[in-house]
């Protein structure tokens, strides 16, 4: 058994092309997969960052003056897209589930390395696409939610590849998240239980079964929107008798999960980092499974608190606004056994250290507010303005990104085998949780007090408050530069990691810096206790 | 033990005491100017309280853990192997469990004394004479004067500007005027994209949607001049769609009411 996997590995060692050129190829590594996720996603980040540059510039000052005004609603709409279907969903799934999952459960690679390698080549040719179509007949300009009747009308072109687009992104993440469910269910190592999976496999897990539910249901309903536009049809048109709320029920019903498939995996890249770093077990090991399975069941019954102000029924708000507040409950024994995680720990403060605490800051802020708009009444004053625009930034940028960041600290000794100069790490996060907060933060001020958002120009006593909003966001494009020079300059010359810098207990650690093709040099190893810190028989 | 204990009830204390301290201190809300907006702003405390004792407890927390636990130069080794509490994870899935439930019924109890539980097509009899259905909105249950001098009049918005059809005067006007202390019925028709009507002032806002005619009620209690802003993306002139209310005395409004009046000619 052991000689036929032997040969297998080295048939197809020997068909992949070798070094830099790999991650250019249709590799069916999983690791590969994972870098060409990760960085794949990172350039979009810039792009998608520099349309929210040309937002903030925008709003420096009161009058639509920067950016003529169908160009500003294309680049909100794909500012909104970029990030959320070619940055944070394939870099918290894809990046660092192929990378990880394999290790974990003991694998030498995916369960479909195939399906794998074409989920990720979907992203680049639609992310292109999406951005070519600003050149031909300019972007989409409807919103990341293309809400008709809007979307029915604005030029076709742009919306029509807009949801080519999304439909090519929704595929690869379906095929992404069969993917990690087979793999994690049926691909562990003998002897290894689902309970000793390190927490990142549960979030998966979850991520994964909320994806391949309501995932299709968006598709489905962006072929009715296509529909409309091209044949002329009246799903959702209310000239032709259709029928515009239902389509903003269809919509959220895979977009608040999106939430979710957007956190999720952050939480349980978090529950890898903090255990490590602070030398202790993770606190509350059943709990935390037992809070990522609430948080998908609920995850799925919330969508309607999108629209509180539209065509719902008083019953349904009050349904929505029940089930959306208790998705506090399991996310906040997440956050108190990560604090207990740190209680009593030896905490080394090192960059992805901060990052994570910083998440930990900034997602228990955005989940306060979160809980206070799942409240009707008061949603009913705030939809639609600045102070919801400061809301998702928390939980998917002061959240996911923060530990996106947090993870490529944590991961890159491993992956390249040298270790990332902590002081510019310093600088890299004092930059981005000041320039964070100092841009977001006031945001909530601002649409308390009047200021809808996806609007160009606005009423002149808020042009101070959008100026250190702006400030904010200048400080968040330059922490960038110590990032990218980190990462470049730690290639060549960062110090020699070593197999296991931070004296992990996860799978991964178990093995040379950079991994070999099949993971392991011989068997994998069982790791029962992904979290034993402390106990005896390590002293 | 006892000192530890005492220590902890102290920072507690001063936790939430500050966070009282704020909630009443800073007010982060535009002025009140309608019957909702104090109702509104109540709720609004109490979540601003709740959640900066929450906010600052974490916070707190999290940077107190980073400085004790702190790894000392040079020391090894790990911290203590401990890898749970029950008694601790049943304390923190009760309480936030209590908050959360708290927070639902008190701003159900909010909602529905600004009206949002009451029947909407049943209290719109009087306007709608040829009973169109309503399809969404916010009612208001108490309101100052009976309903019999309520003033109705309907909305209809499109790119980029809302206009006010006052029918018991047959006129047409680009500014909303109402009289103080009365409530005002609007019914909202949207003739191409949805829209929203806001009125932050008021704390209301409700989407204007094609096909599908919602309704506001709501009773100004402050005289003066508001904005009323779309929040809804509907175009390129989305952020310039906006619009005044103006709310007067009962005779100033009676007085702008006659000048347009139509049906007196």
């Amino acid at each position: 058994m052991t000689i036929l996997i032997d040969n297998k590995a080295k048939v197809k060692e020997s068909l992949q092309p070798k070094g830099f050129l790999r991650y250019f190829s249709f590799s069916l590594d999983h690791k590969v997969i994972g870098i060409q996720y990760l960085v794949c996603g990172f350039i979009f980040y810039l792009v998608g960052g520099t349309l929210a540059s040309a937002i903030r510039i925008e709003l420096i000052s009161p009058l639509s003056d920067f950016l003529p005004r169908d160009v500003y609603n294309q680049v909100l709409t794909l500012h909104g897209t970029i990030m959320i279907f070619l940055w944070i969903v394939p870099v918290v799934n894809g990046a660092f589930g192929n990378y990880l999952i394999p290790f974990y459960v003991g694998a030498r690679d995916m369960a479909f390395p195939r399906l794998n390698a074409v989920a990720f080549w979907l992203i680049p040719p639609s992310g292109l696409m999406l951005i070519s179509s600003y050149f031909i007949e300019g972007a989409a300009q409807s919103g990341w939610t293309a809400y008709p009747p809007l979307s029915i009308t604005t030029p076709q072109s742009g919306q029509i590849i807009w949801i080519l687009s999304v439909l090519l992104l929704g595929g690869s993440s379906i095929f992404g998240g069969i993917n990690f469910i087979v793999t994690i269910l049926k691909l562990r190592r003998p002897g290894l239980k689902l309970m000793n999976l390190p927490m990142y496999c549960w979030a998966m897990l979850g991520t994964s079964i909320l994806v391949v539910l309501s995932t299709p249901v968006l598709a489905g309903t962006l072929i009715l929107l296509s529909f409309d536009i091209v044949a002329h049809t009246g799903f959702f048109n209310p000239a032709l008798g259709g029928n515009v709320v239902v389509y903003q029920h269809l919509f959220w019903f895979y977009s608040h999960p999106a939430v979710y498939i957007m956190v999720l995996p952050a939480f349980g890249l978090v529950s890898e980092i903090l255990p490590i770093h602070c030398r202790k077990p993770l606190f509350g090991y059943t709990t935390m499974v037992f809070s990522i399975m609430g948080i998908v069941v609920l995850g799925l019954v919330v969508w309607a608190h999108h629209m509180f102000t539209s065509g719902t029924p008083p019953w349904m708000r009050l349904f929505f606004t029940i089930a959306t507040a208790f998705i506090a409950v399991p996310t906040g024994i997440k956050f108190f056994n990560w604090v207990a995680t740190m209680w009593g720990g030896k905490i080394s403060l090192n960059s992805a250290m901060l990052f994570s605490c910083g998440f930990i800051i900034n997602f228990v802020f955005g989940g306060i507010t979160g809980v206070a708009l799942a409240q009707v009444p008061f949603d009913i004053h705030v939809h639609d303005t600045y102070f919801v625009v400061a809301h998702f930034h928390y939980i998917v940028y002061g959240g996911s990104v923060f530990v996106i960041f947090s993870s490529i600290y944590h991961w890159y000794p491993k992956v390249v085998g040298k270790l990332l100069n902590e002081n510019l790490g310093y600088l890299h996060f004092a930059l981005t949780f000041i320039g964070f907060n100092l841009c977001f933060a006031p945001q909530h001020w601002l649409g308390l007090n009047g200021m809808p958002r996806r609007v160009a120009e606005y009423d002149p006593q808020f042009q101070l408050v959008n100026q250190i909003s702006s400030l904010g966001a200048l400080f968040m494009a330059i922490s960038t530069i110590p990032f990218l020079v980190n990462i470049f300059i730690s290639i060549k010359k960062g110090a020699i990691a070593g197999n296991n810098p931070w004296n992990g207990l996860t799978p991964e650690w178990l093995t040379t810096s950079p991994p070999p093709v099949e993971n392991w040099e011989g068997e994998a190893p069982l790791v029962r206790e992904p979290y034993g810190y402390g106990k005896d028989y390590l002293s | 033990m006892l000192n530890k204990s005492y220590y902890l009830i102290l920072i507690i204390s001063i936790i939430i005491g500050i966070s009282f301290w704020i909630g009443f201190n800073v007010n982060l809300l535009p002025d009140e100017a309608s019957i909702n907006a104090p109702i509104y702003d109540e709720l609004f405390k109490i979540l601003f309280i709740i959640g900066l004792i929450l906010f600052i407890g974490m916070t707190a927390l999290v940077i107190y853990s980073l400085f004790k636990f702190r790894k000392k130069e040079g020391e090894f080794g790990d911290g203590i192997a401990l890898e749970g509490n029950l008694s601790l994870e049943i304390i923190w899935t009760v309480i936030p469990s209590i908050i959360v439930l708290f927070v639902g019924i008190y701003s159900y109890n909010i909602y529905d004394r600004m009206g949002g539980m009451n029947e909407l097509n049943h209290n719109h009899e009087t306007m709608n004479t040829n009973s169109e259905k309503i399809w969404a909105g916010i009612s208001q249950a108490n309101s100052i004067n009976s309903d019999l001098d309520q003033t109705a009049i309907e909305v209809s918005a499109m790119q980029f500007a809302f206009l006010f059809n006052y029918p018991q005067g047959e006129f047409i006007s680009g500014e909303l005027h109402v009289p103080v202390d009365q409530k005002i019925s609007i019914k909202m028709e949207s003739k191409d994209v949805i829209h929203a009507f806001w009125i932050p002032e008021f704390r209301i806002k409700q989407d204007i949607i094609p096909g599908q005619p919602t309704i506001l009620n709501f009773t100004p209690t402050k005289i003066g001049k508001y904005p009323i802003i779309c929040a809804e993306l509907c175009g390129p002139y989305h952020g310039g769609m906006r619009a005044s209310i103006i709310v007067e005395d009962k005779s100033d409004y009676e007085r702008w009411f006659n000048q347009n009046n139509k049906t007196n000619l």
